[in-house]
């Protein structure tokens, strides 16, 4: 969740490696803002780049964040609504759900994008921490509503920072500004079809980097582990957090 | 225009309205003491390791300047809802409700949790805090 009244912008690609087809370049670009301790709302520009293809915007999201429980608790869940109004080209692969595969990925860019995708995707998202390990679950349930079925989804991860305590050195390289850990996400299939049959699944580390002033980098290979997922997702991500944006906006309001 | 750049543009400016409307909270005085007396009994009892330790007292000034000085601000005395961190509620409060406080943050009242953090660092922030006379 954002602290209230922050901006975090973000810049988030990822270059598909696919087996068969051609690579390509998704990215989002986010704006996530803190509007209440318990609610976060973000809104997402997606564009994609093809190699031997074209570079195309594919669309847009908007998403919201709630935190229903006030007080910490040893799984402390999130309840996460999206609408998202993207053409069948996006390639951003913010999730992996349904039956997503490599095949859908080899369209060319002019068919696709011709595709209307007004989908609605909601998340229960888990996560607890102990003893510095952040550990993290989300559900994910998306549906076009262009009376397709519900697809599923989910993601697993753990994470820790490289340190515990502080350093009384105000610096960039200390190790509690590292963190890593692993990440497993692929599709569940969908309403008629639920299960691991036939869906993408991949696994890999994740790594991040916090810098002093706001930023933070983070890089995140994910490794196909069945035939239907490309071989590599190369995700990278760099964000950057605007100190208060909210008092900024009420001052322009006066 | 099409219909997808209007719900676009829609979307954006609906978007930019929440945030506008949501700035505009009111400036009250937070009950930063009540909260602090919502704090479970045992925290009371609660320990900081880091007590009398000069160098969590430096690294929790960092992680102040880092997280806490875009509500508290530089000067520690606050900000809109964000409660003067000299007072004597926080200068007086047991470590261990500081410390609870800070891990799970006053949501409605806009403070944020910050189980993020290992507990560690937050009692480095409780060592700093309590130096604040």
């Amino acid at each position: 969740m954002e602290e209230p009244g922050n901006l975090e912008v973000s810049f988030n690609p990822v270059v598909g490696i696919p087996k068969a087809t051609n690579g390509f370049v998704g990215s989002t670009t986010e704006f996530e803002y803190g509007l209440k301790g318990w609610w976060t709302t973000e809104f997402y520009l997606d564009a994609q780049s093809t190699r031997r293809d074209s570079t195309l915007f594919t669309g847009w999201r908007w998403e919201n964040r709630f935190r229903p429980l006030l007080r910490e608790h040893w799984i402390n869940p999130v309840i996460y609504v999206e609408f998202e109004d993207i053409n069948g080209a996006d390639k951003s692969l913010k999730e992996i759900v349904g039956h997503d595969s490599e095949e859908g990925l080899a369209t060319p860019n002019r068919e696709a994008r011709r595709e209307r995708k007004r989908e609605i995707e909601a998340k229960l998202i888990l996560s607890s921490n102990f003893k510095g390990w952040n550990v993290a679950e989300n559900f994910i349930g998306e549906r076009n509503l262009a009376n397709e079925p519900w697809e599923f989804g989910y993601a697993v991860g753990i994470s820790r920072p490289f340190g515990l305590e502080a350093s009384p050195r105000a610096c960039n390289f200390c190790r509690e500004n590292f963190r890593a850990g692993m990440e497993l996400f692929g599709g569940l299939g969908d309403w008629h079809s639920f299960g691991l049959r036939n869906t993408s699944q991949y696994i890999g580390p994740l790594l991040s980097w916090e810098l002093r002033n706001g930023t933070t980098i983070r890089f995140s290979p994910a490794f196909g582990l069945t035939g239907s997922s490309p071989r590599v997702l190369l995700r990278f991500g760099v964000s950057y957090e605007l100190e208060g944006f909210g008092r900024q906006v009420r001052q322009m309001f006066r | 225009m099409t219909k997808h750049q209007v719900t676009f543009v829609l979307a954006a400016f609906f978007w930019m309205t929440l945030l506008a409307w949501s700035a505009k909270q009111p400036k009250d005085a937070a009950a930063l003491g009540s909260e602090l007396a919502r704090a479970p009994a045992e925290a009371h009892n609660w320990k900081n390791p880091y007590a009398g330790n000069p160098e969590a007292v430096t690294a929790g000034k960092n992680l102040y300047q880092r997280h806490c000085t875009k509500c508290h601000g530089d000067d520690r005395k606050g900000r809109d809802k964000a409660p003067d961190l000299h007072s004597s509620v926080v200068q007086e409060a047991a470590p261990g409700t500081l410390f609870w406080l800070l891990k799970n943050g006053n949501l409605k009242e806009g403070m944020p949790s910050w189980s993020r953090l290992p507990d560690q660092q937050i009692w480095q922030l409780v060592s700093y805090l309590q130096t604040l006379h």
